[in-house]
């Protein structure tokens, strides 16, 4: 089995004192593999993130690193954005050098390597446009490139691919595994998505709505080896998200 | 038939229409109220207002009299100064009270009570305090100007995405340098928009202020015109005056426009 690079012990979080929005989430969290977090819309899945993320301090229980609590956030984990959070002033380049901006790196330095992971999402030739010149997909390539260059272990991305159109989507999905296989990293995934989930993802998380906690957790164990764009086809895939469906449908009504 | 109709078209085209020419040139449209108020003027049915070709001498009259150099070195120079401390004071004031709700609460109600109170009823008011000289003029123009800068600023950096925000936070950026390279940027355009009205209305300001003291720079200038009955030179100032405040409100909208981009990029 995989080492443990995260865990989450007992968190909870509670909005303006009354509002449960997670509740007892204990969750541990496989080196170098992919964690889908799961649940319908409101479950809270993307506090949880959040909280993983140390955006927002969790009402009671930790999170850990290897063991050692962390408070905050840190340079071991980088965030992907729903809303993609691009700088509307800035250039691509400057955008994806943001995070390298921020920790004092050379203006040098941080141009080459961010350069390096324009070329690697599949950006090159567009490092000097807008983020308003670019398409819905473009952009968040741009927010992955961004989220990459710092080399944190930890990719957390909040529903990185909900904004752009089914196809577009598709594609990212497909290239985020191609990716995953050059880069080494953890990620943890948000998604309300049961075939993303089960597409990308090595553990499934699923969580039920209010207060959000851990219904189940499901490993995929789908091969991904092969071709890519045979794993829709695999049964086990198939028979995972009918799986998924049915326990989830219970929180959806 | 269809010839016919286009010939008919072009025909109606090429006939002169008042109300095409009043709609298309804006110059047009000057000449001709010009040329009314020269008619009104030169029948003389009216002291207070002369012919325009008059004004026209009495502007270059005016041109060469040291007063009105002296009332235009004030103008500018108290116009400068009350517009450059409104923005300078304002932008900083708008942004704590955009991050901080504290500042909010304390500051917001006076900013709006301010910014919709008929300043001019103040300015008598601030002649014993800051004296019949520059400075009353200077505080009137701030007072015209500054509450719309720290309101726009103030809604620019409200409005800033919240995931901005956690970007700058997750990157590692201290607080400061999310205010300076996130929330500040991101705010721009509004804060814009609040500088150029607040330069619109530093300019009524500037204008009201003198004409309230009516003892110094265009202020004195009118009353002195008018109390001697020197009526072209009246009108021939009044009409600096706007093309002077024309101008400036020109400018700074051409200045916007280049900013703008900003803007769309949202």
């Amino acid at each position: 089995m995989h080492d443990i690079i995260l865990k989450t012990e007992d968190v909870g979080v509670i909005y303006d004192g009354s509002i449960v929005a997670l509740e007892n989430v204990s969750l541990n969290v496989p080196t170098g593999r992919l964690t889908a977090i799961l649940g319908p819309s409101g479950c809270g899945k993307t506090t949880l993130l959040k909280v993983i993320a140390g955006l927002i301090e969790p009402s009671t229980g930790t999170v850990k690193i290897r063991d050692k609590e962390t408070i905050g956030p840190g340079p071991d984990r980088a965030l992907v954005f729903q809303d993609f959070a691009l700088l509307p002033w800035a250039t691509v380049l400057q955008n994806v050098a943001f995070g390298l901006r921020a920790q004092g790196v050379s203006k040098r330095e941080r141009e080459k390597t961010s350069l390096h992971y324009i070329k690697e999402v599949g950006l090159s030739g567009f490092e000097d446009k807008y983020p308003h010149q670019l398409s819905g997909g473009m952009r968040q390539r741009t927010g992955l490139a961004r989220a990459l260059t710092v080399n944190s272990e930890i990719l957390l991305m909040d529903e990185p691919f909900s904004a752009v159109d089914e196809q577009m989507r598709r594609k990212l999905q497909e290239d985020l595994l191609k990716l995953l296989k050059i880069e080494n990293k953890t990620v943890i995934f948000v998604t309300h998505s049961i075939e993303e989930a089960v597409y990308l993802a090595d553990q499934v998380v699923i969580l039920s709505g209010r207060p959000g906690s851990i219904s189940e957790i499901v490993y995929p164990e789908i091969n991904r080896l092969g071709e890519i764009d045979l794993i829709r086809r695999q049964p086990r895939y198939i028979e995972l998200v009918d799986e998924i469906w049915s326990s989830l449908k219970s929180y959806v009504e | 038939m269809l010839n016919s109709d286009m010939a008919k078209s072009k025909s109606s085209n090429r006939k002169f229409s008042f109300k095409r020419l009043m709609r298309t040139s804006p110059f047009w449209s000057l000449i001709f109220w010009a040329g009314i108020w020269e008619f009104i003027g030169q029948m003389g049915w009216m002291t207070l207002l002369p012919p325009l070709s008059g004004i026209w001498f009495a502007f270059a009259e005016l041109l060469e009299q040291s007063a009105f150099w002296d009332a235009f070195a004030m103008t500018a120079r108290t116009f400068g100064i009350g517009l450059g401390l409104s923005i300078l004071v304002g932008i900083p004031v708008g942004v704590l009270m955009g991050i901080s709700t504290r500042t909010d609460k304390i500051l917001s109600i006076w900013v709006n009570l301010f910014l919709s109170a008929p300043i001019t009823a103040v300015i008598p008011a601030l002649m014993p305090i800051f004296g019949i000289a520059d400075a009353t003029v200077i505080a009137t123009v701030i007072l015209f100007s500054i509450w719309v800068v720290i309101i726009d600023t103030q809604a620019g950096i409200t409005h800033v995405k919240d995931s901005l925000v956690e970007m700058g936070r997750n990157f590692g950026c201290s607080r400061w340098k999310i205010i300076i390279w996130i929330i500040i940027p991101a705010a721009m355009p509004e804060i814009i928009t609040g500088v150029r009205l607040s330069v619109v209305r530093a300019v009524k300001g500037v204008i009201v202020g003198q004409i309230v003291i009516a003892l110094i720079g265009f202020g004195g200038l009118f009353n002195t015109y008018l109390s001697y009955f020197l009526m072209e030179r009246f009108w021939a100032l009044i009409i600096v005056v706007f093309v002077m405040s024309f101008t400036i409100i020109g400018l700074v909208e051409l200045l916007e426009r280049r900013i703008a981009f900003y803007a769309r990029a949202r």
